[in-house]
């Protein structure tokens, strides 16, 4: 048995003894050791506006795309949008979003041809993040100047994720008229615009 | 001796049968006619059309509030009750030929802008581009035929 947390049994003169490991405390502490505070919030699942349907073309409000009209995909439980631009018509990629910054436009366009695969890919845990840097930066490579950096590599499966949905959004597009230079076209305040008072 | 050609005014008269356009209150943008003059800044006016959302009931309306249109109701007796003057209403056709004047028109066509969506703001901002390039290219084509001064 190994008891050393127990302590042990030891032999004084004709009785023997359990003698405790640890010694107990000599005096009891002044105050009663405070009860932590039961948390009563719970995590519920981001409850999203009406407007923001999938397959609705999002006017994005912040960020670098800022003020991209772009196609929402899905909510994904992480409690953002995921939407794509789609890539070829006006440079935005696969993308997750918060919907705070974010018009929802009355206009939608068809996904339900979307791959459901990729889409069920690109909406995992991990997708978006990054891999860890395989070259750490050393200080040499700081200090050497006039050295081009290297240039960013889009990794090839991201590219093929794009192109596998934004394929039949594409075609989708194609469809109706003007509908293509709408999503190229970037939205902005002119001169007289009330957003409060303007329909989307 | 000169001849001088008098003629009578061209006004729009605020007079029995005028047609005015309510332009504050309850019932903005209206039409209605007016029916007796009260005094100098207040009409009886009375709208009876035959569409539901387009009638004003009978009441008295500072002139103050009222734009004086250019149509009459001939020979509409004075202080006639609704009845007459929607026969009437109708017989001269008021709601079609307002429907057609430009302040009509124009009103309509802000009013349309204004309740677009993005989309269809976007398409109107193309088709105007459109437009506006055939016009720029016919006058070009005046200009490079009219003769050099």
């Amino acid at each position: 048995m190994s008891d050393s947390t127990v302590g042990q049994t030891k032999q004084f003169g004709k009785g023997q003894r359990l003698v405790p490991a640890q010694k107990a405390q000599k005096w009891y502490p002044v105050d009663d050791e405070s009860q932590p505070k039961k948390v009563r919030k719970t995590l519920r699942p981001a409850k999203l506006r009406e407007s923001l349907k999938p397959g609705t073309i999002l006017i994005l409000l912040a960020g670098r795309f800022r003020g991209k009209r772009v196609v929402l995909l899905k909510h994904l439980d992480q409690g953002v949008l995921l939407v794509t631009g789609p890539f070829k018509i006006n440079g935005v990629p696969l993308r997750r979003v918060n919907s705070r910054y974010v018009i929802a436009t009355s206009t939608s366009v068809d996904i339900s041809a979307v791959d459901s695969q990729t889409l069920e890919k690109v909406s995992a845990k991990d997708y978006f993040t990054k891999d860890k840097a395989s070259q750490k930066k050393s200080e040499e490579a700081f200090f050497q100047q006039g050295e081009k950096p290297q240039k960013k590599v889009v990794a090839s499966a991201r590219a093929s994720d794009q192109k596998a949905v934004d394929q039949s959004i594409l075609a989708s597009v194609k469809k109706e008229n003007y509908l293509g230079s709408y999503l190229a076209s970037s939205f902005s305040l002119r001169n007289g615009d009330k957003p409060h008072e303007m329909k989307w | 001796m000169a001849d001088i050609d008098v003629k009578v005014a061209q006004w729009k008269l605020v007079e029995v049968g005028r047609v005015v356009l309510i332009r504050r209150g309850p019932y903005i943008g209206k039409l209605a006619a007016i029916v007796e003059i009260v005094d100098h800044r207040r009409v009886l006016i009375d709208g009876p059309s035959t569409e539901q959302n387009k009638i004003v009931p009978r009441h008295v309306l500072p002139l103050a509030h009222a734009t004086l249109t250019p149509f009459v109701i001939p020979q509409l007796p004075r202080s006639a009750g609704t009845g007459p003057v929607r026969k009437l209403w109708q017989k001269n056709e008021i709601d079609g030929k307002w429907a057609k004047s430009n302040y009509a028109q124009k009103t309509e066509r802000t009013e349309r802008r204004k309740n677009l969506n993005d989309f269809e703001r976007f398409k109107v901002m193309r088709l105007r581009k459109q437009a506006r390039f055939e016009v720029q290219k016919s006058q070009a084509k005046l200009r490079a035929a009219a003769p050099k001064s």
